[in-house]
């Protein structure tokens, strides 16, 4: 079982998101998201010691398409909703060089 | 070492937007590989098959059932704000890679994985007081490979990272251009010291994104040093104290910067991909695979050395790239001697290639003429500096080898009347060589390759040197 949602695990995960949130924001939020993982623990009743693991509710597997480019958006198409825009490209406020792949 | 190969896929790995870098930027772009809502991500077959044959050709096990898994995180560059990669169920892993040591001997590399995952977008804010987003890169196949920490040195590593980079382009699963960060590098160094009896560990450092073979080496070497020194300064520099961090790696200053430390370490919460099935081989397919790898270069390198005796270093050259390695097979087959040809490839033909910036076999010219070229030497038709000034000429034409001998006068004269003349003349004008080559023990070998010298040079260098040697012999002795 999961660990228990509590304030220090809503602020982590702000964090993680780079989200700056209120107190108050962090007591709601601490609230909302402890009241849907207990609605999910219900699953946890559930007699699981014969079934087998599986990580997709799916019977369906291989599912590939070949290597063939298709078509791409615009630019304009593509940035259309893009809350800044710097001639082709996203604009965002700077930020610090951290290399993850 | 941690690699990220991008595998040379015509589209992306989970969408069919077009590979292609340096395009225009956000023209390659389509609403899966830009995260839109609602957009559902299909894989690329051939970024699968590229992935099982590198993992095959690193001497991994291929899981039969693989799957995948958002890594999470929040970046610019990434707009799902996750990452599609493979988290415990990873193509490949528990392999092995060999490379060879300075001192000559080899090691062997243990692979703890091989999985696939999308590239992120590139964020650029050199010069800029913000940052711009390009996603044109975002959701281009990788490669991501993870050995054990079996490298034990800098020139380990710099061995490491030549050697995978000619397996991976063999294999034609990636162009591993290292300028066009292709190919790219993170190795994760710490020291083990000793002292008083106690072993000390040094914090884990992992150098980001190093994108050239000489970067790895002095960027590992750099870290060494720095570690031990800090070590030295301060005993508490441990890896229990400090764990892992990140650091960056400055080309032009030749040094490593600090980037973030454990306690800003990522919490990727990885989760299998909903949106994504998993992939299951069959045993018949991955056994077509292996068998399709052919012979890797490593095993051709041994090859070469151990049936034609050419040195490791130019058994080395000669299967540098596979075109080369594969010309050179063929103009043994073709009837040249494995030993000419060899010593032909490694004197002039390289010696060409590197002038012009490609590839032996990128000169273009055909394993027929080459052949002939290395049977028309062998044969003694033609000296083995005639043969290089014959190259020469053969580049950007079809004309034969011998064509080209014929033309320029290099047939080397094996007359043995004519040949008599030149080494009598030779004799005639030398009395002093004579004299030493007949009555001087100490100066014997040297007046006799002056003599030998002056022959050929009487012949315009193109008398039979064998023929030379038996007529001046037969004469001093007279
Ligand atoms: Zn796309």
């Amino acid at each position: 079982m999961a660990a228990p949602i509590d304030e220090p695990a809503v602020r982590h995960i702000a964090k993680l998101a780079r989200l700056q949130l209120s107190e108050d924001e962090v007591r709601r939020y601490t609230a909302q998201l402890a009241d849907i993982l207990g609605y999910v623990q219900q699953l946890a009743a559930v007699d699981t010691a014969n079934i087998e693991p599986t990580s997709h509710a799916l019977p369906v597997t291989n599912v590939l398409r070949e290597d063939v480019p298709g078509p791409t958006l615009t630019p304009d198409q593509a940035l259309a909703n893009a809350p800044q825009r710097e001639g082709n490209f996203f604009g965002l406020p700077k930020v610090l060089d951290q290399e993850d792949a | 070492m941690e690699i990220h190969v991008q595998l040379a896929t015509r589209s992306k790995m989970f969408c069919a937007c077009l590979v292609e870098p340096g395009a225009p930027p956000n023209e390659r772009v389509c609403p899966v590989c830009l995260g839109m809502p609602g957009s559902l991500p299909v894989i690329n077959r051939r970024a699968v098959e590229f992935a099982v044959r590198m993992a095959l050709a690193l001497n991994c096990t291929v899981a039969r059932f693989t799957k995948w898994d958002r890594k999470s995180y929040f970046y610019p560059d990434l707009p799902k704000n996750y990452q599609i990669s493979q988290y415990d169920l990873p193509i490949g892993a528990g392999g092995h890679f060999r490379i060879s040591t300075k001192e000559g001997g080899d090691r062997t590399i243990r692979i703890r994985r091989a999985h696939l995952e999308e590239d992120a977008g590139k964020n650029l804010h050199e010069g800029l007081d913000h940052t711009r987003v390009d996603l044109n890169r975002a959701g281009t196949p990788l490669l991501e490979i993870v050995t054990e920490p079996d490298l034990a040195s800098a020139d380990e590593a710099y061995a490491f990272a030549t050697e995978l980079q000619r397996l991976v382009v063999w294999l034609g699963v990636s162009e591993a251009n290292m300028q066009k960060g292709q190919m790219r590098f993170e190795p994760n160094v710490n020291v083990s010291i000793t002292e008083g009896g106690r072993e000390f560990r040094t914090p884990i450092a992992e150098v980001k994104n190093l994108n050239s073979f000489r970067s790895v080496r002095n960027a590992v070497a750099y870290e060494v040093d720095r570690q031990r020194a800090q070590w030295k300064a301060d005993h508490g520099y441990t890896l229990d104290q400090h764990g892992k961090m990140n650091f960056g790696w400055d080309d032009v200053r030749g040094v490593t910067e600090f980037q973030r430390g454990k306690e800003e370490a990522h919490d990727y919460r990885y989760f299998p991909d909903p949106d994504l099935v998993p992939v299951l081989f069959e045993p018949d397919w991955l056994s077509e695979q292996a068998a399709s790898l052919g012979e890797l270069p490593q095993a051709r390198q041994a090859r070469l050395r151990e049936s034609i005796g050419l040195s490791e270093a130019d058994a080395a050259t000669i299967t540098a790239d596979r075109a080369t390695s594969e010309l050179f097979d063929t103009a043994i087959a073709a009837g040249a001697d494995g030993k000419v040809l060899g010593k032909q490839f490694i004197n002039f033909w390289s010696a060409q290639a590197n002038a012009k910036g490609v590839s032996i076999a990128g000169l273009g010219v055909s394993a027929t003429r080459i052949a002939e070229l290395a049977k028309l030497t062998a044969e003694g038709i033609v000296s083995a500096s005639a043969a290089a000034q014959i190259a020469e000429k053969m580049l950007g034409n079809e004309e034969s080898p011998t064509a080209i001998a014929n033309r320029e006068g290099l047939v080397q004269v094996r007359d043995e009347s004519a040949t008599q003349a030149w080494v009598d003349q030779a004799i005639a004008a030398n009395a002093q060589a004579v004299a030493d080559a007949q009555s001087n023990p100490k100066k014997k070998q040297a007046a006799i390759g002056f003599l030998r010298g002056q022959v050929m040079k009487l012949s315009g260098g193109k008398a039979d040197p064998k023929l030379v040697g038996e007529l001046l012999e037969k004469k001093l002795s007279e």
